[in-house]
């Protein structure tokens, strides 16, 4: 498939505009369909019997009194379903990669507190808690490997053969290969930063109904998901299946965020007894399960290397990172993981940088992906460049300014070998400087330290693969079909859990076509009625689905001309396709409708234009001519401290996004805000606490604080649209982003805003005790 | 325990219903009365997702007993819009100010605005906060529910409202 650019359409309307959501009908009033509102003939209820040791031996599992409980239908162990695994590979990592292990049920040892170790089936949600409480497990408890950053040394071991605790290591050139960018540096910063466990926290938990028909051998799985075609593919190689056999229905998703990506461990268990039991079997997670075992993220620390010259230039910047995957990391997370210290020189005019990186087991969960998985470099690179700033006494602005990339040096490669294309780092600080009014607001501070209040801006800048295009996410398809109505329906993989895809397809098919939006309709999420596509991850939803609605709707658009054409007795260069309508340039008198082409199309095959094929469908897949598409930001936060209760209160927060050219820049602003707020808890409320013994003390959402709606400041935006992406339609990735670039900003302004004190921060989350404590330990004065 | 024998007036329609006394209102409205809009988030009535009204007050479906709502009226979000489809201004708000995404939690802030706006129809900025502070939201960052509220606000104090068209209050008025 060829990259060629989309149609020129006289008549697009829709793309660039704040579409109302096709969507929010629905969702407003109740009637959508997300997966516990799934019911089947019969249907069966699913809970899991989780341990409450970080780590113990499962000497026994006796479950003959939950058996015994009236309404109960089956309990499932490890000797029951783990042997029954054909394949469980995800399609993104592949199967020749030296996968860490992911057991159905824990057998033998139970590696985390929530490590589930027998599946309980009944015939309500009730009883089949009622009977998990009745399953005897003798645990026998061991030591556990509590903390990440003590596993390489610890005596315990998480998995036996990983020696010490380590799941994999990569690294770029030897560090002595650029030793002399740092030994001819005027100035050598370096810090450890350190970011605490976060979950992707869906407000809808994770879930599935899985239905296995005996006689068709066929399952039908309901699933809460980003991914369908993942899950049926999954599903196909778990089962030993074909994957025809196998049918994926995601309607609505309540949020993913990367947790909803592929199958865990509870998805792949419920998969296997579904084909042991007699009806549809649902599972849907509660909120402590969920914050106990749906995977933890952001646990990671990193040694961040800067260099400079005396007049503040960047000549080196390397990272040497550490992260923690837990016990049943999902995916495999050290390549993913390297990719965080191999982004880290950032969107700067560097040349010398390498990397290390360690993926590191402890008996937690397990590192799953969250909304910019690699995020950590931005906190590490951006927290460590305003330490160095001040104590070069240079301004945090002005240090950027100097070392930003520019759209004219484009494209550029970054030391650690990220081929930069299409994008413009430094316009995003100056609009973003220039929307807050960057000079007042440094007077507006020097005027409140004057009077005791202690008042903070902070930078962070990133760059951002957006739109991965190997592998999985190589390409995307689309199947739209002008219905003998003249009515568009318009078939993508989907995956939306919020991101407005729906919305999306419709906006850029309508524009394809020339068709009115309200005639345009799309069906998403089901498998057997949808091409393959990879759902939702990476920020690839907008610009693939661009890329493939257009060049479908290319096939399509010329075969309405060229029947439009004959019909009206016109040249083809003379139709113009608007309103879902073809007329002839210079008289609209003189046209015909979608559904009058349409009825000829499929009714009347003699009206055809000579050697015209009947119908009006057309399937196509788009293919990225690159590898990604990137994006880049800056974000500016000014804060509030209160030196006495350490309490943080954001003032104004303003992103400047480079993503290109906007579909609706309604959803990319809720995209942005959306992850900004995420970033603001991570920097300040969130996280996935455990003690020293590793037991979990964030269960609840009264432990684990999610912002709310008075934490949160009025977000604005500048958009930054000079450096278009280069596939059709000009867009990128906007999904992820505001996550990444938010937490660094936040940080950077309470450091600020604390500067007077002489405080150091490398560590999250500033809570108000933590803030208090910085000031208590920097002497409590200026 | 023994079950209980119930009558709840669920969207202006009387239901009876035999029930377990351990049966959650959420659970009750989701699986007996198959209204699945009403979500549940935490099920420790935190989020307020799946926020109703009960004989017209805002309480989490999921802190109330089926058991507890005899004899009561309660109000789902498949109650807030007009019997005919149409949108009740708190809902057109919402679309019309990109105050949802992903829709999970919206029921919630429907149902709780909706009961807010009623008892203070001209709130300053910092009650609107205040008020939606029960409710969480993992997708928009509150940016277009903040607006969404602000203008439902605006437009139903400049009493444009079609009264006909908010259905829950009509079913509150009464049963109280």
């Amino acid at each position: 498939m060829s990259a060629a650019p989309l149609p020129d359409t006289a008549a697009a309307r829709y793309a660039g505009s704040r579409v109302r959501r096709v969507e929010d009908a629905r969702l407003l009033t109740g009637a959508g369909t997300f997966v516990d509102d799934v019911t089947r003939p019969g249907m069966l209820h699913a809970s899991f019997v989780r341990s409450p040791h970080p780590r113990a031996r499962i000497a026994r599992v006796d479950t003959a009194a939950a058996l015994a409980l009236p309404g109960v239908h089956a309990v499932f162990t490890a000797d029951d379903l783990n042997g029954d695994v054909v394949e469980a590979w995800y399609t993104g990592t592949g199967s020749m990669v030296p996968d860490t292990p992911r057991p159905p049920l824990a057998a033998g040892e139970a590696r985390f507190a929530g490590d589930i170790v027998a599946l309980v089936v009944a015939g309500s949600r009730y009883l089949a808690e009622d009977a998990a409480e009745l399953v005897d497990v003798g645990y026998e408890p061991l030591p556990a490997v509590a903390d990440y950053a003590a596993a390489r040394t610890a005596e315990a071991l998480v998995h036996e053969g990983y020696a010490a605790n380590l799941a994999g290591e990569l690294a770029g050139a030897p560090a002595e290969t650029i030793a002399d960018a740092y030994t001819s540096a005027a100035h050598v910063v370096s810090e450890t930063i350190w970011e605490q466990a976060q979950g992707a926290v869906p407000l809808e938990t994770r879930g599935l109904v899985a239905e296995w028909s005996r006689g068709s051998r066929e399952l039908t799985v309901w699933a809460g998901t980003q991914a369908p075609h993942e899950v049926r593919m999954f599903a196909a190689r778990l089962l030993g299946i074909p994957e025809h056999s196998v049918r994926v229905i995601t309607r609505d998703v309540g949020g993913g965020f990367g947790q909803k990506v592929v199958p865990m461990r509870e998805d792949i268990c419920v998969l296997l007894a579904a084909r042991k039991l007699p009806a549809a079997v649902k599972w849907i997670e509660d909120r402590r399960e969920n914050l106990m075992a749906a995977g933890t993220a952001r646990h990671e620390h990193g040694t961040a290397r800067l260099a400079f010259g005396a007049d503040g230039t960047l000549r080196a910047a390397s990272l040497d990172h550490v992260q923690d995957v837990g016990a049943y990391p999902t995916p495999w997370p050290v390549g993913t993981g390297a990719a965080t210290p191999m982004i880290f020189p950032g969107p700067y005019r560097v040349s010398a940088g390498t990397f290390t990186h360690a993926s590191v087991f402890s008996n937690t969960p397990g590192r799953v992906a969250y909304r910019g998985p690699w995020a950590f470099e931005t906190l590490a690179r951006e927290v460590t460049l305003d330490i160095a700033a001040r104590r070069m006494g240079i301004d945090p602005a002005e240090l950027r300014r100097r070392n930003l990339l520019r759209r004219d040096e484009m494209p550029y490669s970054s030391p650690t070998g990220m081929p930069y294309d299409h994008m413009d780092p430094l316009e995003t600080l100056e609009q973003a400087l220039a929307v807050l009014d960057y000079d007042a607001f440094r007077a507006e501070q020097a005027a409140a330290r004057s009077r005791g209040r202690y008042l903070g801006v902070g930078i962070s800048c990133y760059a951002e693969p957006t739109t991965p295009a190997f592998g999985v996410y190589a390409t995307e398809g689309a199947t739209i079909r002008i219905e003998p109505s003249g009515k568009v329906n318009v078939y993508v993989a989907g995956g939306s859990t919020g991101n407005s895809l729906e919305t999306t397809a419709v906006q850029l098919a309508a524009d394809a076509l020339g068709a009115d939006i309200a005639d345009v309709h799309t069906i998403q999420g089901d498998t057997a009625v949808t091409p393959f596509g990879a759902g939702t991850g990476g920020s690839r939803s907008g610009s693939m689905i661009a890329g493939a609605v257009g060049v479908t709707a290319a096939e399509l658009r010329d075969k309405l001309t060229k029947l439009a054409a004959h019909k009206l007795e016109a040249s083809e260069a003379d139709i113009e396709l608007a309103r879902s309508r073809a007329a002839v340039k210079g008289d609209p008198e003189a046209g015909v409708s979608f559904a009058e082409l349409a009825d000829i199309a499929y009714f009347q095959p003699y009206a055809l234009p000579p050697g015209m094929s009947p119908g009006l469908e057309a399937s196509a897949r788009y293919a990225a001519t690159g590898m990604g598409l990137w994006a880049c930001a800056t974000h500016v936060c000014t804060c509030e401290v209160d030196s006495m209760t350490g309490k943080v209160t954001l003032l104004r927060y303003v992103v400047g996004e480079d993503c290109g050219h906007m579909i609706n820049p309604a959803v990319v602003e809720g995209q942005i805000a959306g992850g900004v707020v995420q970033g603001i808890g991570g920097a300040l409320l969130e996280e996935l606490a455990y003690d020293a013994d590793g037991n979990p003390v964030a269960t609840t959402f009264m432990d684990y604080l999610l912002p709310t709606a008075t934490e949160v400041p009025l977000i604005e935006y500048a958009h930054v649209e000079t450096a278009p992406g280069p596939e059709p339609g000009g867009y990128k990735g906007v999904g992820e982003g505001g996550a990444i670039g938010a937490p660094p900003a936040v940080v950077n302004a309470v450091a600020d805003a604390l500067a007077p004190f002489g405080v150091t921060i490398t560590r999250l989350p500033l809570s108000p005790a933590v803030v208090a404590g910085l000031i208590d330990e920097a002497g409590g004065s200026q | 325990m023994a079950d209980v024998s119930i009558e709840v007036t669920v969207n202006g329609q009387l239901r009876r219903a035999v029930v377990e006394p351990r049966l959650t209102l959420a659970d009750f409205l989701r699986e007996r009365c198959q209204l699945t809009g009403t979500h549940l988030g935490c099920e420790h009535g935190v989020c307020g997702a799946c926020t109703v009204l009960l004989d017209g007050q805002a309480v989490r479906g999921c802190l109330v007993f089926a058991v507890q709502a005899d004899g009561g009226s309660v109000t789902t979000v498949e109650g807030i819009a007009a019997p005919d489809g149409t949108l009740s201004p708190v809902q057109q708000a919402f679309r019309e100010h990109h105050g949802l995404q992903c829709g999970f939690c919206t029921p919630g802030f429907v149902t709780s605005v909706t009961a807010f706006l009623r008892d203070n129809p001209s709130p300053t900025d910092e009650e609107v906060r205040a008020a939606l502070s029960g409710n969480l939201c993992r997708c928009t960052g509150y940016q277009g529910i903040l607006a969404a509220v602000r203008a439902a606000a605006d437009t139903t104090s400049a009493g444009t409202v079609n009264a006909g068209t908010n259905n829950a209050a009509t079913t509150n008025q009464e049963a109280r």
